[in-house]
């Protein structure tokens, strides 16, 4: 017989303990590891979508960061732009100021400097027209020059009439003090009474005169009196000829460019000369 | 000439005794038990695993898949009974490789017992699923006049497992050794090969029946038809 009864009942318990052997040492093992894994990879995908979200909106925080902070560049260096275009206009100006008043400053200086040379040249040219006047006079005629400053002055005093005298003559007898007579030099006596007496003529009365000497004057005579004043002096020939020297460079200046166009002129001719000779 | 390994008899004793299907099952199951536990010892449960794990894991998975293709919704329940009826019969019908290795499926009285297991375990699997009153309600629909016909379909395909299993395993090793005698060369290397292939297709088809019957008497199955 194929069927041995106690080999099928032995068989059926084998197979059972079989069936609880491998659910005990295989299935369940496995299962288990495998649903741990699967956790373990749940939570993994759960923690990497958690750090997925965190680093979106990290990236998100820093995009807009990241565009502020263009945002702010831009605006700062808008404004560093602006700044430094005012303060290049500022500097410029301060520059510009600063030229300005060094070149005026350098303009005063030479205007000083011209003037100075001017009043130089001024008193030297009457220290030397005085000197030759003198020279002159006391050669050609004999005379010296404040002698003859002094008949001058009496000239002019005797030549004194109309509105100036009557003005005059009222000024030295409202004046309490005496009149006072500048010279640029010492009068000798006889000088003195002989202007003393054309002073009593021609103002028809005795009038009291301090004689004073004032270098200032250079070469000159002057009456002082309650305010008014009658003087002669060589200032006004000097002032002449310091405007004819001062006009001396501007007519030099002119007859170099009249040179300078006669020799252009002649260049020209020359050259043109030159030209239909050849 | 033996057809079966209950021929082969160690020890007796009356009525008990120690045959070659007892023994070789005995074989199997230390084999089987030891290398689960050796290689589920030490798990890893990290993304990286032995090989003899994969293993495993892929075996036990593919049955599971395998269980729920066929309808049945919670493959674990059903995973240690149906999961070891493949691997009981695949690993017997591997282990003819070895000389002198007798498949203790082929002896009628391991398939007997397998497709008594069967047996009971449908029934026990439907009660558990629907009760004994609805369990056994199915077997008087649509009518009652069906109640003898689904009895003797029960017993028939429970016979018909046993017999077709058996009959596959005895004549694989019979057409092997009646080879050896005639072409005791290159031929009964060729079956041998053709042989491991009908024993895990018999495997196969064992445990999908069972699946299917188990199916059949669960309201899963039902459901799905309604």
């Amino acid at each position: 017989m194929l069927i041995d009864w106690f080999t099928v009942g032995a068989q059926t318990l084998n197979f059972l303990i079989l069936v609880w052997l491998l659910k005990r040492y295989l299935y369940q093992p496995i299962l288990d590891a495998i649903d741990d894994r699967e956790r373990l990879i749940a939570e993994e995908r759960a923690d990497a979508d958690a750090k997925r979200t965190v680093a979106t909106q990290e990236r998100e925080e820093f995009r807009e960061k990241n565009e502020q902070f263009d945002k702010l560049r831009a605006d700062l260096v808008r404004q560093a732009t602006e700044d430094a275009n005012v303060e290049r206009q500022r500097l410029f100006e301060e520059a510009r100021k600063d030229a300005d008043a060094l070149r005026s400053k350098r303009a005063s200086t030479f205007d000083r400097e011209q003037t100075r040379l001017n009043d130089e040249i001024t008193h030297r040219t009457w220290d030397e027209a005085f000197a030759i006047a003198r020279k002159t006079l006391s050669d050609l005629a004999g005379v010296s020059l404040d002698g003859r400053m002094n008949e001058v002055f009496t000239q002019r005093l005797r030549g004194l009439n109309g509105e100036g005298k009557t003005v005059f003559n009222q000024a030295l007898k409202s004046s309490t003090d005496p009149a006072v007579l500048r010279s640029a030099f010492d009068l000798q006596p006889e000088q003195r009474a002989a202007l003393q007496s054309v002073l009593n003529e021609v103002f028809g009365a005795n009038i009291s005169v301090r004689f004073e000497t004032a270098p200032h004057l250079i070469n000159g005579i002057e009456l002082l009196a309650g305010g008014q004043k009658i003087a002669w002096c060589i200032d006004d020939y000097i002032a002449k000829l310091g405007t004819s020297i001062r006009e001396l460079p501007a007519a030099q200046s002119d007859q170099n460019d009249d040179s300078e166009s006669e020799c252009q002129t002649k260049a020209d001719t020359q050259s043109v000369s030159v030209a239909e000779a050849q | 000439m033996r057809l079966s390994p209950d021929e082969m008899i160690f020890w007796q004793h009356g009525f008990f005794k120690l045959n070659g299907t007892i023994v070789f099952t005995w074989i199997l199951m230390l084999v089987m038990v030891v290398t689960s536990r050796l290689i589920t010892r030490t798990l890893s449960l990290g993304l990286t695993r032995t090989r003899w794990q994969s293993l495993l894991e892929i075996l036990v998975t593919g049955i599971e898949k395998q269980i729920e293709e066929v309808g049945l919704n919670q493959p674990r329940i059903y995973l240690g009974f149906l999961g070891t009826l493949f691997l009981f019969v695949a690993v017997a019908c591997l282990g003819t490789i070895i000389p002198g290795f007798e498949p203790p499926t082929g002896s009628l009285s391991t398939t007997v017992a397998l497709a008594l297991c069967v047996f009971v375990a449908v029934p026990l699997y439907g009660i558990r699923d629907q009760g004994l009153k609805g369990y056994l309600k199915t077997y008087i629909e649509p009518t009652v006049i069906m109640l003898p016909f689904n009895v003797i379909s029960d017993l028939s395909r429970t016979l018909a497992l046993a017999v077709r299993l058996f009959g596959n395993m005895m004549s694989g090793a019979m057409i092997i050794g009646i080879l050896l005698t005639i072409t005791p060369l290159l031929f009964p290397i060729v079956m041998t090969a053709l042989g491991l292939l009908t024993g895990l297709v018999q495997a196969y088809i064992f445990s999908i029946l069972a699946a299917v019957y188990i199916a059949a008497a669960t309201r899963t199955l039902q459901a799905k038809e309604h």
